[in-house]
């Protein structure tokens, strides 16, 4: 090495290290910056992929003609935010809704749930979309680890009674898992309300809402076919 | 110091493996050995960053001063490990459904700066990238050893799921070898990690049985130096 700047004795200097500690947090985050410009198309396009797929499986094809997707009404929730509502139509009728729920799973950390639910408010479908929940005890909410998460199918509002939707350790009809309680629990929990939320808007949801009521107004319009 | 890789091997899989005889990487350790599989899986990954974070450190270690070495040891770490992030999500998407929860686990492990502060900023670029090679396989036997020791106490599998990680081509590694097993929930929990790893340290023979072998390769544990002071993080002088 020639170069003068390597002396050693430069390389003492405070004005060396800044230099080089700066120099490194610059080339790292600008490495960071192209990677994240580079990836991001993708990894939005993957997601919209996963989203696809989730929306497949929580609302079977005999219910829908049209491109799920495309075909979205933002409501606001409860806590004022807006969730967006996938409506699966046949025939122009919408047959079925599709959105996500979160639930906060062990350790506070956020876990997304797909949910799709049918006219008569009847769960068709429920899957976990993302979570951080421990592998090997709370990650069989995941359907390719165990089929817990498929009984929820057929359920409602009224199946079981509002008292029993919850684990069994909380005298509910649904089980728990093997060391992990809190997740299931946040599971039952998160969805419950996502059929709360479908009973509050049925009307907004299935798009029938003849009369404008207030709530109307927290709607943003979809794209519509 | 010679660039004997036969010894560099030697020490990363065994004599001085990065759970068995340096302890370190502890905190993931625990956090996903509950089945081989996801042991598997974190090692490969932190195998990955080992190497390449080796291999930039090694060739920048001329330019890095002593005083500024760990800040800028954890930049390059860091930025790595985002980078694979990154490009794993977006160009291998089924691998990071699989991987992805365990690669940002992979910025606080602390073998990797170990290796950087031992190793690498002190070898040649080939040494170091075979002494990160070395010591990611060291790491991923032992997770791989402890995850199926507490798969098949806690729930009576052993590498399930592995299909989910490397593909259907491995859906015979899926083993259930005690049918019916009702679980043995202790093990599954973070006590368990710590009762099996009690158990692997004697049994491997690294922790005390290494003797002076360790204390020429790579870090040391506290032992007086010449100076009367312990070092704890230290490479022992030859």
């Amino acid at each position: 090495m020639k170069l003068a700047f390597l002396k050693s004795e430069h390389r003492q200097r405070l004005s060396y290290h800044v230099v080089l500690l700066g120099g490194v947090a610059l080339l790292t985050s600008a490495a960071i910056g192209v990677a994240d410009h580079l990836t991001r198309a993708d990894i939005a396009r993957r997601q919209l992929e996963d989203l696809q797929v989730t929306l497949q499986q929580v609302v079977p094809a005999s219910y829908y003609d049209n491109e799920l997707v495309r075909d979205t009404v933002a409501v606001n929730d409860r806590t004022g935010e807006p969730v967006t509502v996938y409506r699966a139509r046949r025939g122009g009728q919408v047959q079925a809704v599709c959105y996500q729920v979160r639930a906060p799973g062990y350790g506070n950390t956020a876990m997304v749930i797909a949910i799709g639910v049918d006219r008569a408010g009847t769960l068709v479908g429920v899957r976990v979309i993302s979570h951080n929940e421990t592998p090997g005890l709370g990650d069989k909410i995941e359907l390719s680890k165990s089929d817990w998460i498929s009984r929820f199918t057929g359920r409602s509002l009224a199946d079981p009674q509002p008292d029993q939707w919850a684990v069994k350790k909380d005298g509910g009809v649904f089980d728990q898992f093997t060391g992990a309680t809190i997740t299931p629990r946040a599971v039952v929990k998160a969805v419950k309300g996502g059929l709360d939320f479908f009973a509050a808007h049925r009307a907004l949801l299935l798009d029938e809402t003849t009369a404008q009521t207030a709530s109307v107004a927290s709607v943003s319009a979809g794209e519509k076919r | 110091m010679n660039d004997d890789y036969q010894s560099i091997f030697a020490d990363g899989l065994w004599h001085n493996n990065v759970v068995l005889a340096q302890m370190l990487a502890l905190c993931p350790l625990m956090a996903v050995t509950t089945t081989a599989t996801n042991g598997l899986g974190m090692g490969l990954a932190t195998t990955g960053v080992l190497l390449t974070a080796n291999i930039v450190i090694a060739a920048c270690r001329n330019l890095i001063t002593q005083e500024v070495r760990i800040p800028v040891f954890v930049l390059l770490i860091a930025a790595l490990v985002s980078l694979a992030d990154m490009a794993i999500n977006a160009w291998l998407h089924d691998l990071y459904k699989v991987l992805g929860l365990f690669v940002p686990l992979i910025v606080v492990n602390c073998a990797v700066l170990g290796r950087a502060e031992a190793f690498a900023s002190k070898r040649a670029v080939s040494a170091s990238a075979a002494d990160g090679l070395a010591m990611g396989l060291g790491y991923t036997l032992a997770l791989v050893a402890i995850g199926g020791c507490r798969e098949v106490l806690g729930s009576g599998t052993l590498f399930a799921h592995a299909s989910l990680l490397l593909g259907d081509s491995f859906a015979f590694l899926e083993m259930t070898l005690i049918s019916n097993y009702k679980g043995f929930l202790l093990m599954l929990l973070p006590p368990g990690g710590f009762l099996v790893l009690g158990f692997c340290w004697p049994a491997s023979g690294c922790w005390s049985g290494g003797g002076n072998r360790r204390w020429r390769n790579g870090l040391t544990r506290s032992r007086p130096n010449r100076n009367g002071r312990r070092p704890w993080l230290e490479t022992a002088r030859k």
